[in-house]
């Protein structure tokens, strides 16, 4: 995950097109990445050496894959920094000060969800869970029934998130303490738990942790403090968190009930 | 290099299932920027070639998603349950106690990659501002980093005995909703975010993969069953070990001021 709130106090500055100077924020966005990855490098490397005392199996291509990550992320949060992140916090920032509520909650249901669809974590999961059920045999072992079930996972988690962002900006905006819907969730999610296949359950618990991450946290995060900071008598401490802990609630109660209907 | 020309090959396609994820915020932002807010675009050029980066990088992490992140939690579940590394029989099912180095394994790896965390960083940072001092930054990113190191290793154990998943989390859920009672009100939602904020982008899918892969190794145990519910773990009990160290933060500060009261006044 990326930092979640500084991106709402530094809006992206824009500085004249100079490439240096988009080649050096790269290279710092690229050792920030690497460094991210640093910490788990370094465990799995005292393990393999002091600890199992052999290479690590197939050591070249988990480098190569190392490096792609690296990269990968790098560009993804290059490219959020100067597209995605100020689009969102400047729409963020416009409709709190000035739109309708129901357009609020329209905009607010879509980010929770267009966020969570391309959220990485989330993919990574969902595919890996598409193949555990097929390899039990809950689906069809073939490419496009797995595919089908993983983009369906998602869809739902992205559905849940919208909610849960729905129901932030509600909170928000009427003042609803947090822990209330906080306690009375995970007592929903303790009923249903008794009436879902137990294949379910872990699943529809790790949802909820793996979708906030490095594109919903940032934007979400610009949200609750634009709002938060626009309406008088909230606070952007107290009431512009909170957000984050919804959105890891609401999936698992969703996802949950995917597992009891199908 | 080897992998480079099939990861070549695997790129087109990947780049479109990716611009197929990202289209729906693309869409969102840009009908909003049309209807609701009828204003033009600043700097489209430079945001056109933004959304290039996000699509591009999301495929190259995809990728290398494949052939080193799953792979490497993949990789650690198999040599830290061989039969020999733990000294047990080929099939033999040991007693949880067998399974020690795992534990180990999963509780390093959960401090090590929250401890740095940048989100983690600016999040205490923030609590420290708002708590006028009660709380510092850097014990309660230690909290953050303990709760996320003993909840993993915790559900590495669940995995290894194979108990259900939801009598810890709810267990868990009814000590965070009686902190919640004597907790500061503004700890609480950065209690409940600090949650949330700890599962980054690189460490759900190792540790995701070492549950699924603990799981599939250990006889007896079901990969979809039991295999999930790490990441559960990790966003859990961080919020339980923030909420205690804002309580016993708070409580030393108002102990500390009590004697120097009494000082004061004798």
């Amino acid at each position: 995950m990326r930092i979640p709130s500084s991106p709402a106090l530094q809006p992206a500055r824009h500085s004249a097109s100079a490439p240096a100077r988009a080649l050096r924020r790269f290279l710092r966005l690229f050792a920030g990445a690497g460094r991210d990855l640093a910490p788990l490098i370094g465990v799995v490397a005292f393990f393999q050496f002091v600890i199992f005392r052999q290479p690590l199996p197939d050591f070249e291509s988990i480098l190569t894959g190392l490096v792609l990550v690296v990269l990968g992320l790098a560009m993804f949060i290059h490219g959020l920094e100067t597209s995605l992140f100020p689009i969102g916090e400047d729409m963020a920032n416009a409709l709190t000060a000035k739109a309708s509520v129901p357009w609020l909650l329209v905009f607010a249901f879509g980010l929770g969800f267009g966020t969570t669809v391309a959220e990485p974590a989330l993919i990574a999961v969902a595919g890996e869970a598409g193949k555990i059920a097929a390899e039990a045999g809950m689906i069809e072992a073939t490419p496009a029934a797995i595919e089908h079930w993983s983009g369906r996972l998602r869809q739902v988690v992205a559905v849940s998130v919208g909610s849960s962002i729905v129901l932030g900006v509600l909170r928000i905006v009427r003042g609803w303490p947090i822990h209330f819907i906080v306690i009375g969730g995970y007592t929903v999610v303790l009923v249903m738990t008794a009436f879902t296949p137990p294949e379910f359950v872990g699943i529809a618990y790790d949802a909820g942790g793996v979708t906030t991450s490095t594109i919903t946290v940032p934007l979400v995060a610009a949200l609750g403090v634009g709002l938060s900071t626009g309406i008088r008598g909230r606070s952007p401490v107290t009431d512009g968190f909170g957000m984050i802990a919804l959105a890891s609630l609401f999936p698992i109660i969703f996802v949950l009930g995917y597992g009891m209907v199908s | 290099m080897i992998g480079f020309g099939e990861v070549a090959a695997d790129l087109v396609p990947a780049l479109l299932q990716t611009l197929s994820d990202v289209l729906p915020i693309i869409l969102l932002l840009f009908v909003f920027q049309i209807v609701v807010l009828r204003r033009p675009l600043r700097h489209p050029g430079r945001k056109l070639i933004g959304l290039g980066y996000v699509v591009a990088g999301l495929a190259l992490f995809g990728a290398g998603l494949e052939s080193a992140l799953f792979p490497l939690g993949r990789s650690m579940a198999a040599q830290l349950t061989a039969p020999d590394f733990l000294g047990l029989a080929e099939g033999e099912i040991g007693p949880p106690s067998a399974y020690l180095w795992v534990y180990v394994f999963a509780a390093a790896i959960g401090f090590a990659t929250t401890v740095a965390e940048p989100a983690l960083i600016t999040v205490s940072l923030k609590a420290e501002q708002v708590s006028a001092g009660a709380i510092r930054a850097f014990p309660l990113r230690l909290a953050v980093a303990l709760g996320v190191a003993v909840g993993v290793a915790l559900g590495t154990y669940r995995i290894v005995s194979g108990t259900p998943l939801h009598w810890y989390i709810m267990a868990g859920y009814l000590l965070v909703a009686a902190q919640t009672i004597w907790a500061q009100r503004v700890m609480i939602p950065i209690a409940y975010d600090s949650g949330g904020v700890t599962t980054s982008t690189v460490t759900v899918p190792v540790v995701s993969a070492l549950g699924i892969s603990l799981a599939a190794a250990i006889p007896g145990r079901s990969p979809l069953v039991d295999g999930f519910g790490l990441i559960a773990f990790a966003s859990l009990f961080p919020i339980i070990s923030v909420l205690a160290y804002a309580w016993t933060a708070s409580w030393l500060l108002r102990y500390r001021r009590r004697i120097r009261r009494r000082e004061g006044t004798s």
